[in-house]
Formats: structure tokens, sequence, C-alpha cells
């Protein structure tokens, strides 16, 4: 199995310790990942500002870089829709359609291709899970309330079942963050004070560490947390998992102070 | 002035604005718990939908067997391409009646067409029944959203209007004894309204007859008291059976505020004997969003108002903040269809979280029809210059890999070096008005996967 590892732009320049965390992952699930170095965006940004038939090159880009790997992951809901939904506007040449179809998110791609819904490793705190609306109700990651009351979603059963993790019961579960790409400055008021709003939901109810399946949403959040001095550290969900991995594959004798070695780092 | 700029105003009272958040939350919290009442609810939506979509595809048809029917029962049927011509044809339908004072109940279409002021400059006094309604006409507003006109208004707010209009004491706040004024001061509009007007939530084709949802009893009340009834539709109101009518008026209501079915459901089928029944017709740019392939299902909007209950941006930056008829995400994706460039800044009032379109009850794939208008909008160079150019040289540079990693790398370690006043001076970096900038790593992951993996 071959798989490319697309690192969206952002995360590669300002969060690479998610992209690290997601080849780390990889990794322990037994897959090698390949990141080819000539990737750059999956083109979002231009298209959801209206610029999509700019965003053209761009789109051919990304499909001449994965074209030849059997999947694509990214720890990114939100591009992995675009290039899903959204790559419909190029001629659909096999190698477009293959690449669309071939393109998950790094959760959906660990419980639907590698088929492992349940992790054994240890991450004692309260975390709080913000999935990103692409993730959410564009690659149906979680149900939503709009449509029935019962709160479920793949990431949320990952993280369930990782020792001493709790999950946070929300006020409004699926409330959008109010990243929205172009929007978190062209509608700034709004904008800051949707995030707000979650942020403090998550606050109210017990979460310690805010996490989530996209880091666009998340950098805003944290954004607004570092500026607000509030008590809740922010990580993405691969971030998480790769930590609480680490401290189970330790032999059982010197397993005591690994974990709190990995503990500290995780508060710190 | 822009949405960005109107919602800014808004949520500068932080106070309000929760206030007007928890407000419409609440209301869509009472439309889930309906919602999940019924089992069939998701069924429910796409038959709606079905039977929209197969009524649009023959609007023609249908329109033609409704106008025949309405005339077999006596009713007078009137085609108005815009929206001066209906209100002419309103008018003329008032004068030939000899009336100078009517009432109205609540109809989006007439406020679309701007007939109150209309009216009034033709010296005809127009007296709104619908609670909401008039609270924000004696305000002289416009309303701020489809079912509840006033919800931007607090119960404090109404005192205060009530105590300027209607002389309820000052401070009086309470909201019964403020409803049991407006209850009376209307009573008396009701007495003397020569012409009724009333909108329409359905027109059945089979059988001609309109069909008005309300809580009030309002419109019932003016259409039975006065000589004339003025029934003001959209074109777009059309089923095309009465059976047809139950699965709408199941979904309306809970949609709407979580109720099970509206007060009053009056079905206007026919003039009462010496009286009179006009219904007037109304494209008003709906032929046109017809022909949009990709927006012409916004035509299957039955005005619940959920999209809006449910919108993030629309609960912190209220209904004014459109400055449109229809305000919220239906109001954005209806709104460029009548005028692009004044509206161009609606289509981008939404994050694209797509709850719009996950409590629709007729299934319009709202946050798809934003970005499509995205794409004409832009098309139609009614983007700010910078962002347009912005977005172009985005797309130039990503699509040159050595390019973007050097651009990355300045980002970044430009990141690093600004010192802290500049990088987030408010002025230059909205960003940075609510929210820290992310700290700048020294190293990118392609930086470290090319020294740790491929070493």
């Amino acid at each position: 199995m071959k798989v490319g590892l697309f690192i969206p732009c952002y995360v590669d320049q300002f969060f690479p310790q998610v992209g690290i965390a997601t080849y780390q992952l990889l990794e322990k699930l037994g897959v090698r990942a390949d990141f080819p170095g000539q990737q750059t965006c999956c083109g979002q940004p231009m298209a959801n500002t209206g610029c999509e038939r700019d965003a053209v090159p761009v789109y051919q880009h990304f499909v001449r870089t994965f074209q030849d790997y059997d999947y694509v992951v990214a720890p990114s809901g939100s591009c992995v829709h675009h290039v899903r939904k959204h790559y419909d506007i190029v001629e659909q040449s096999g190698a477009v359609q293959h690449v669309r179809t071939a393109t998950y998110d790094l959760f959906d791609f660990i419980t639907q291709v590698l088929g492992v819904t349940e992790l054994t490793g240890r991450f004692p705190h309260q975390v709080g899970l913000h999935l990103s609306c692409h993730g959410q109700r564009g690659l149906h990651q979680a149900n939503e309330s709009e449509m029935t009351p019962v709160r479920d979603g793949q990431l949320s059963r990952l993280l369930r079942s990782i020792d001493g993790l709790e999950l946070t019961e929300l006020t409004r579960n699926d409330e959008c963050c109010g990243f929205g790409g172009t929007f978190c400055v062209t509608e700034e008021a709004v904008s800051a004070r949707m995030g707000h709003d979650r942020v403090h939901d998550h606050l109210r109810n017990g979460t310690q560490v805010l996490t989530g399946g996209d880091m666009s949403c998340l950098m805003h959040l944290q954004g607004l947390v570092r500026r607000q001095q509030l008590p809740m550290r922010v990580l993405h969900a691969a971030e998480i998992l790769n930590e609480a991995l680490q401290t189970t594959v330790v032999p059982a004798a010197i397993g005591a102070e690994q974990v709190v070695a990995a503990e500290q780092q995780v508060t710190d | 002035m822009s949405h960005p700029q109107r919602a800014a105003a808004f949520t500068s009272d932080a106070e309000r604005t929760t206030w007007h958040d928890e407000t419409l939350w609440f209301v869509r919290q009472k439309r889930d718990k309906a919602a999940y009442g019924v089992p069939e609810f998701q069924q429910l939506r796409q038959l709606a939908s079905d039977i929209k979509e197969h009524t649009l595809s023959r609007l023609d048809e249908y329109l033609e067997q409704f106008e025949r029917n309405a005339r077999a029962n006596g009713v007078q049927v009137h085609w108005a391409a815009d929206a001066d011509e209906h209100n002419r044809i309103v008018l003329s339908i008032i004068k030939a009646a000899g009336a100078s004072s009517i009432v109205k109940s609540k109809s989006m279409l007439t406020e679309e067409c701007h007939l109150n002021p209309y009216l009034q400059q033709h010296g005809i006094a127009v007296v709104d029944t619908d609670l909401g309604e008039r609270i924000v006409q004696l305000r002289e507003e416009a309303p701020s959203h489809l079912v509840l006109p006033a919800i931007h208004l607090k119960k404090e707010d109404v005192g205060e209007t009530f105590h300027q209009h209607l002389g309820t004491p000052k401070g009086e706040k309470d909201p019964q004894n403020l409803t049991e004024a407006a209850r009376l001061h209307l009573r008396e509009k009701f007495l003397i309204g020569q012409v009724a007007i009333s909108g329409v939530n359905f027109a059945v084709a089979e059988t001609g007859a309109v069909v008005v949802c309300t809580n009030e009893g309002n419109a019932d009340l003016g259409v039975n008291l006065a000589q004339v009834h003025i029934a003001c539709m959209g074109m777009e109101k059309l089923i095309p059976r009465t059976a047809d009518l139950g699965v709408f008026t199941r979904l309306l209501a809970r949609s709407a505020t979580g109720q099970p079915v509206t007060t009053y459901t009056s079905h206007f089928s026919q003039p009462a004997p010496g009286r009179q029944m006009h219904i007037v017709i109304v494209d008003n740019g709906r032929t046109r969003q017809l022909g949009r392939p990709d927006f012409r299902n916004s035509l299957k909007c039955i005005r619940c108002g959920a999209c809006m209950n449910t919108c993030p941006v629309y609960r912190r930056s209220g209904g004014h903040s459109y400055n449109f008829t229809v305000p919220g995400p239906i109001g954005a994706i209806l709104s460029p269809n009548i005028d692009l460039h004044k509206h161009s800044t609606l289509p981008f009032a939404s994050t694209l979280c797509g709850s719009c379109t996950d409590v629709c009850p007729v299934k319009i794939d709202i946050h798809n029809q934003l970005y499509k208008w995205r794409q004409l909008i832009a098309q139609s160079n009614a983007l700010p210059l910078g962002k347009k150019l912005g977005m172009k040289l985005l797309s130039w540079g990503l699509a040159r890999p050595g390019l973007y990693r050097l651009g990355g790398k300045v980002a970044r370690e430009g990141l690093r070096l600004l010192p802290r006043g500049l990088s987030h001076a408010a002025a230059l970096n909205p960003w940075a008005k609510a929210r820290e900038l992310p700290e700048p790593p020294a190293q990118s992951f392609r930086e470290w996967y090319q020294q740790t993996v491929t070493q």
C-alpha cells in the first residue's frame, strides 16, 4: 500500500508537530507514508473566496503530485473535503478521479481503510473535541445534531478508547467555531465572537485539552485561548493519539518512568 | 455598508449579541426536539423536496391550472412581473373598493415589494396586524427574521415603543400586558379595515385555493371583517394537490418554531357572497432564478426561517446586517439574483458550515449555493480588488513548488523576526484584534522530514 502524506500548507509552516505526529502515528499503525516534496496546497483558500478558476493550476499540481499513490492521507478534513467535492471543475481524467476518491482524512483512513476503530494507549486528561464542519457535515465523520440527538462519531470513538481520556460533553455539540477560511479576517468580528463562544463552551464544561481533526479551526481557537490566557491546551487529535500510543508501546519494566515523562511532555 | 461592517456594529454590544444568539438557539433546540420526535422526519424532508422539485419543473402548467381553478371559484387573479406592478395592482384594487385604510397580515412578499411605503405615499393607511410586524412597523424598521420579525428587540424595547405609540405606562415591560395593549389597539384597526391583505403559504393548483398559516389568527380576523381580500403570493408558492399540503404543514411549524402545527391553518378558496377575493401572483426575479440551474432550487423555500435560527453567523450578526428582505443563509442565496453587486458580501457572510442545509425542511443545498454565488461574484468583478489580485497571486505561487517553499519560509521567518507590535497590529492584521498568531516554529514539517526520514 503506497500512501502519500499531504500536509496542508499552513500545517507545514506553522504546525510541523502535527505533521510529525501524523507521520509517526501512521508508522505505529504499520503504514510508512511518503511525503512528496513538491506538494503545495489543495486550493481551498482561493476557491472559497470565489476564485476557483484561478485555483485550477493548483488542483492540477495536486493531482500530478499524488496520482501515483494508492491513498493520499491528510490531517485535515477540510482540505480532504475540498479535493473530494470541489475538484469537479477540472476535466475528470482517470488521475483526477483516482485522487478525488483516494484522498482521506487521517482518521477516516485509520478507521475505514486500516479498519482500526479502537486504540490501546493512555492519555489521562479531559479532552474536548471540536470537529471541523467540513469533517462533520461534509465527510460525515460524526452524527449531526440537526438529524439526531445521539452524539457519536469515528474520531470520538477512537479518543474514547484511550485509557484515562475523558471526553467533554458540550452544551452545543457541533456548532461551527467561526474560522471559515478568509471569513476569519473578512468577517473578523463575527468570526472572533463565534470562536469565543466555542472556547467558553469547552471551558465551562471542563475541557483541559482542546482537540480536533483540523488545525485551521484549532489555530483560530488557539489564537483566542492564548489571547485570553485560558487554562486550556490545544492539540491536534493526531498529537494526542500519537502521544497516547507512545506511552503503551514501551516495555513494562521501564513503563512507569516513560509514562510519567510522556505525561510531563503533555502537561508542559 | 457591507455585511461585515453591519455585523461588527451588532457584535460590538457583546451582551445583546449573547442574548440574540441564545434566544435563536433556543428556537433551534425546539426545532430539534420536534424533528427528533417524528421518526420519518428525514423522509418527509425528501418528499417535500421532491414535490417542490416536481412543481418547479412544470411551474407554468401548475400556475395556469391554479389560475383557472381560482377564477372558476370567483376569485380575481392578477399577474405581476415585478414589485412595481404588484404595488400598482394592489393600489388599484384598494382604490376601486373606495378604501383608505387597510389591514395586512404577515407577508414577506409585500415586504420584498416595499408595499407599505408605496401605499402610504398614495394616501392609504396600512396597519400590519401580526404582532411582531406591528412592532417593527411602529418603529419604522424592517423585519429582522422571516418568522419572528421583531426578534432583535427585547421586551424593554417593545415596552418603550408601545409607550410612545400606544400609550402604555412608561417602563411597562410585562409581555402579557404589552400583548393585551397590542390586542386592543389592533381590534380597532380590524374593525375599520376595508380591505385585508394577506400573504400566502401555499397555493393549491388543483383547487385554486390559498392556505395561510399564522399563530395569531390575525389573517382570519382581517379577511373575515373586510369587504375585499387581497392575497399576495410569489409564484413559487404552488403545490400540485391538497393531498400534498400535509407534508408541508407538518414540516413548516416544526422547522420554524418547534410547534407540531401552526395555530391557524386557514384555507381561502372563494369570496363570501357580496365580497371580493383577489390573488396577485408575483414574479419579481423568480423566473430568472428558475433559469439558473445552480440556484433554481432556492425557489423551494417555504419561509420557515430554520436556516436563520441555526446559522451561527445570523445569530451573532442580526437580521438587519443582511440589509435584504429575507435575511440569513436563504437571503444570502436569493439576494444576488436580485442585485449581485449590492449584495455581494452576503454569500461571504458564512463559514460554509452547512448547518442551514441540514435543517432546511425542503432540502435546499444552501451552503453549496453560497459557494457557487461566490464564484459568480468573483467572475462578475464584484470582489474587492485586493482580494481578487491576492487570490490570483496565491494561485500562481501555489502552482509552483519552489516558489511556495520560499514563500512559506519567508512567511514563517518573517513572523519570527517581526516585532509583536507590528505582527499583531490590529489595524494591519484583523486576525490579531482578538487572536494571537501561531508561534512560528524553527523548522517546517518538510525540513523535519528531509532531515529525519529521507536521511
